[in-house]
């Protein structure tokens, strides 16, 4: 009788929680590249998929006609506008980088602490790079077109 | 959890264990991950040669065949990809279970909708209104 066996540990199971202390809070937790890029995905990640409103609707205003599509771009080519597309560009940067980070992480590799912490510089810097070119490049397509 | 005093922890645990379903979730956020590095690329690199692009020329940019289909596979996939992350962070800082149920049941609905808009656009402007 496997349930009558199990039922002996009954008292045990509904044991309220033991009055442990809790782990350390962030507010008293040193922050650490580690913990600061690991946050930084997750805000990056919730950044671009706000991001992903601004290219539905772009797309839907090119889809309904001259107007919309003006409407769109005069938003997309104001001072906020601008600011918004560079934050995403840095976001989608980061993103991608330390995406690729975790994607060798999941093959078992550069999970050392040295290693962590050279790909994560590594991380920093090249979404900033990548964020400088893009925003140079744009400029330069801006007054060319 | 509810206190069912007559019911043993093996009842109570019984169909409630492992589907062997665990690594789904996972496994599709990277896939959709692994993809979206190339598409993320393309896009940015597409979206830069086209600044200041008048309307016609977005047009013509966006309806002919590679940019469109490229354009639809990465609004698929990053919604796919979307959908997954901030169903992570709703299960990690919503802690009230209507809520959480809501929040997720949105977010699906949600995404879904977005992708299905941006994708009809782009078939709109690729095969004429």
């Amino acid at each position: 009788m496997p349930a009558r066996f199990v039922r002996g540990s009954q008292t045990e199971a509904f044991m309220p929680p033991a009055d442990r202390p809790l782990s350390p809070h962030l507010q008293i937790y040193k922050p650490q590249l580690t913990s600061v890029l690991s946050i930084s995905h997750r805000a990056t990640g919730l950044a671009l998929s706000v991001g992903t409103l601004l290219l539905v609707w772009w797309l839907l205003a090119a889809a309904t006609g001259p107007e919309a599509y003006a409407q769109a771009q005069s938003f997309i080519g104001s001072w906020f506008g601008v600011l918004l597309l560079v934050g995403w560009a840095y976001s989608l940067f980061f993103h991608l980088c330390n995406g690729v980070r975790h994607l060798v992480w999941d093959t078992g590799h550069g999970l050392d602490i040295a290693t962590t912490y050279a790909t994560g510089w590594a991380v920093v810097a090249a979404s900033a790079g990548l964020t400088l070119i893009a925003v140079v490049a744009g400029l330069l397509q801006w007054h060319q077109g | 959890m509810e206190q069912q005093g007559m019911r043993s922890p093996l009842g109570r645990a019984i169909g409630l264990g492992s589907a062997k379903e665990g690594v789904e979730h996972w496994w599709r956020q990277r896939l959709t991950g692994l993809a979206l590095v190339p598409l993320g690329l393309w896009f940015v690199v597409t979206i830069l040669g086209h600044v200041g692009a008048d309307y016609e020329e977005t047009l013509a940019w966006l309806g002919a065949p590679i940019p469109a289909i490229l354009m639809i596979v990465l609004i698929g996939t990053t919604f796919y990809h979307t959908a997954l992350g901030i169903q992570v962070v709703i299960e990690d800082y919503i802690h009230q279970e209507w809520v959480k149920l809501a929040s997720l049941v949105a977010l699906r609905f949600g995404c879904f909708l977005l992708a299905v808009a941006g994708i009809f656009a782009v078939l709109r402007i690729a095969l004429g209104g």
